[in-house]
């Protein structure tokens, strides 16, 4: 009886531990042989046939080891890969499309599980840190690198050296490296910039009447002072003549909506000083917290006054009001990420092709932390604010093919069409992006294309950029920041009392994290911002 | 005998195992959680001691929250009650399309929160909703529904008393069907109006059904977070963040578990302090008579 309980426990430890090696991921499972390609090279490729919602435009797979023709020989039948992404449209859509295709094309089964963006962060990390193969590929903001880092499997050679991969933009590749190792797969772009409606710009009538009030031309502001001027200006007028009033600025204002981005926006060329190096959140030496510097002070100083050239409710706007609002004709002018202004240039906008996109606006001068006075000098700072980005989990079971579905997301042929389809949430990030031609090809006009590609390609060009706060706990940084504002922008404390306390907790959030752990982590942003 | 007992106690194991796992687990590990300083970089089970405690008492933002419960949850329960009240009063007695009205008034509450917050901050947009566009063609100047402190507070109360007011309805309404009819027949015979009726007779007999709704009410309004978060996301500023809400955004948002677990206990405490207080006094206010 006692050797028949002994063999029953042994067996069962057995089972167990099977159950266990194959649960705990890590393990290699045997490739299987390539099968015929379902696509000729060169073929053309088009999303028509999975619904009415996807343009009509084709176009050709380009040869290489992530087009469809080379993905359509792996034989993935019989294996399952888990992908968790954020709710659809945005990066959820095409997960879920790429996803399908490459069921298709493989045999694999893919299961795409997709989660709102305030529960992304936990879902992925929880089973990260307990050390459970719950997703293979995670899609998620690139500015939670500080936190996932250390779960992720850095990206293999042959990889990195597929053409797609070394056709991103250097920005990006930094955005998808961590202490000098690429562990994010780059599948998006993203930064902020300033979009604004060509046809008032540029109608006589505006330009007089702008003239006579304000004494200088109208034109794209290239300050945040000219913004606020021209924003203040066009407030109440019914500028496109439909009887309704439009509105100077729409901006993402909602606290936990995405509005410490565009803070960060205002605040860019007042605290990245191109003579200062060493950090603009913190200082990157002692970790002291530069939130509440006069810098960041100033900027919210004018997003305060900014608040009556809001369209009503623009104090409450998420990003899909202020898209709305911009898109819709509501306002003037706005500054967020490239979504908006995609979704503006789509065939049934009504605002298409009556807007452009330029630069941020800068500042008349730059506060300069060493020497604690602001040098009288003009300042741009593109900021490369947070965007999409993939990544395999160490975890994960297969990760040759955990790594070949991210490489079929973004060839050549799937990125084309996905930055043409606004709601995607998929933005320029490759050199070959910046080319007016293929914009011009979706029906956008000559200067259209042309001012967003120059926009976007020239903030790859500056050497005095900002990036988002890349470390652990980037979140609670950001709730702390975003409430600090909300305080201000509601009255409720003045602006440099609201990032006092803002600075506080930042103290108090890196000493709960470790300084050393959030110092390391830091390093790698000043590194991408100082350009070394 | 004794075996019997113990054999007819191994079937309260079932239950009893549920609830340990269900209620008193996740409750011990909580408390456990609350002196750990497990947060999103420091996934562990440590001990920081009353670390977590001694941070809540300094954090103002929380406390405000409570504070601004009390206002939310009090005055919305009051406010469903009064209407809940007199609804149910309406569709008591004999009244044309009764079954209709009745259901009619249910569906407020079976519809789903998140949704409903969603479809109210529409209807409570500044520029292209409903409201203000009434308040428009009234002459009104528009109102900062969701951009203004106190604006913001009466929407948000809007839409609890609007879905909640139909539960308050059910419960009174099932109250007023079973009370008996002599005291109403004594009444009429000795020639009571219907506020004396009401006053003497309908609202003392209907105490004991009104504590009980009130408490099951303020119980869930205590709970107060889907439609903050849709509705205002706790804005503007801080101004209709309640403590569920900031208890989402410190534990699940910024995963500070350890301290998220200590606010949890340091509220589920609170309430279970306030709910019983409330429900004494307002059990000796109606006069109930044992427990209500």
């Amino acid at each position: 009886m006692h050797n028949l309980s002994r063999q029953g426990l042994i067996a069962a430890a057995a089972v167990a531990a099977l159950a266990a090696a194959g649960c705990a991921g890590g393990g290699q499972v045997e490739q299987k042989p390539d099968k015929p390609a379902l696509f000729q090279p060169g073929s053309a490729i088009g999303y028509q046939k999975y619904g009415k919602d996807y343009p009509a435009t084709t176009v050709k797979d380009v040869p290489g080891p992530c087009s469809y023709e080379s993905i359509s020989r792996k034989d993935y039948s019989g294996q399952t890969l888990k992908i968790i992404t954020h709710a659809v449209p945005v990066i959820g859509e095409p997960t879920k499309l790429h996803a399908k295709q490459f069921e298709e094309l493989t045999g694999a089964k893919v299961e795409v599980v997709n989660v709102p963006f305030g529960e992304l962060h936990q879902k992925i990390l929880t089973p990260l840190q307990a050390g459970q193969p719950a997703y293979d590929v995670m899609f998620y903001p690139s500015l939670w690198i500080g936190d996932m880092a250390p779960y992720l499997a850095p990206v293999p050679k042959e990889y990195l050296d597929t053409p797609g991969m070394k056709d991103v933009t250097k920005a990006f590749m930094g955005v998808a490296t961590w202490n000098g190792t690429v562990v994010q797969y780059p599948v998006d772009g993203d930064r902020h910039y300033l979009k604004i409606r060509t046809d008032v710009l540029k109608d006589p009538k505006q330009q007089a009447a702008y003239k006579a009030a304000t004494g200088r031309d109208l034109e794209v502001p290239k300050t945040w002072a000219e913004y606020a001027q021209v924003a203040s200006f066009f407030t109440g007028k019914d500028f496109d003549g439909d009887g309704k009033p439009n509105f100077g600025s729409a901006e993402v204002t909602k606290r936990d909506d995405l509005m410490f981005s565009a803070f960060i926006s205002r605040a860019a060329p007042y605290v990245k000083n191109p003579g200062v190096k060493g950090g603009v959140f913190f200082d990157v030496e002692t970790m002291q917290p530069l939130i509440n510097t006069p810098g960041f002070v100033r900027a919210l100083d004018d997003m305060v006054k900014a608040k009556s050239a809001w369209p009503p409710g623009g104090a409450n706007f998420g990003l899909g009001d202020e898209i709305f609002s911009f898109g819709g004709g509501q306002t003037l002018m706005s500054y967020s990420w490239d979504d908006a202004f995609i979704q503006a240039q789509q065939p049934d906008s009504r605002v298409r092709n009556k807007v452009e996109a330029a630069p941020l606006p800068g500042s008349d001068e730059v506060y300069n932390r060493t020497t604690k006075a602001w040098d009288k000098t003009p300042n741009q700072a593109p900021y490369f604010t947070w965007g999409w980005t993939s990544a395999v989990a160490k975890t994960a079971r297969n990760q040759k093919m955990a790594f070949d579905y991210l490489c079929f997301f973004s060839n050549e042929a799937n990125t084309a069409l996905d930055l043409t389809i606004g709601r995607f949430g998929v933005n320029p990030y490759r050199n070959s992006h910046f080319d007016a031609a293929f914009w011009e090809k979706q029906g956008w006009d000559k200067d259209t294309a042309e001012a967003y590609v120059r926009t976007l390609s020239d903030m790859e060009k500056s050497t005095n950029r900002v990036f988002d706060l890349r470390v652990p706990g980037v979140n609670e940084y950001m709730s702390s920041l975003a409430n600090g504002v909300a305080a201000a922008l509601a009255g409720q404390k003045a602006p440099q009392q609201a990032l006092d306390d803002v600075a506080r907790e930042w103290t108090d959030i890196t000493g709960q994290i470790g300084k050393d752990k959030v110092q390391a982590a830091y390093r790698n942003v000043v590194a991408l911002e100082d350009n070394s | 005998m004794d075996g019997l007992r113990r054999h007819k106690s191994m079937f309260l194991l079932p239950g009893l195992l549920t609830l340990v796992l269900i209620i008193i687990f996740p409750l011990l590990f909580t408390i456990r959680v609350s002196f750990s300083g497990w947060n999103v970089s420091n996934p562990q089970m440590d001990f920081v001691g009353g670390a977590n405690y001694v941070k809540m008492l300094h954090d103002s933002r929380f406390w405000a929250s409570i504070l601004r419960l009390g206002l939310l949850a009090g005055g919305t329960v009051l406010i469903q009650y009064v209407i809940g009240f007199g609804v149910a009063l309406l569709v008591w007695r004999d009244l044309r399309g009764r079954r209709f009205w009745r259901v009619l008034f249910l569906i407020p509450m079976m519809t789903t929160p998140v949704v409903m917050a969603a479809i109210w901050q529409t209807i409570f947009h500044e520029s292209l909703g409903p409201v203000n566009d009434l308040l428009g063609r009234l002459g009104l100047s528009p109102v900062h529904w969701l951009t203004g402190s106190g604006p913001a507070l009466a929407a948000l109360m809007t839409v609890e008393v609007w879905q909640w007011t139909p539960f308050m309805f059910l419960l009174l309404l099932a109250g007023l069907l079973s009370l008996p009819k002599e005291p109403f027949m004594a009444a009429a015979i000795d020639g009571a109006g219907v506020w004396r009726t009401f006053r003497k007779v309908t609202f003392p007999l209907m105490a004991p059904v009104s504590v009980s709704a009130i408490i099951i009410r303020l119980i869930e309004a205590s709970k107060l977070s889907d439609s903050v978060y849709v509705l205002t996301s706790g804005g503007p500023g801080s101004s209709t963040e309640s403590p569920g809400y900031y208890l989402y955004i410190r534990g699940l948002k910024e995963q500070q578990t350890g301290y998220g677990g200590a606010l949890s206990l340091t509220y589920l405490v609170l309430m279970i302090v306030t709910l019983t207080v409330v429900a004494a006094l307002l059990a000796k206010a109606f006069k109930v008579k044992g427990n209500a």
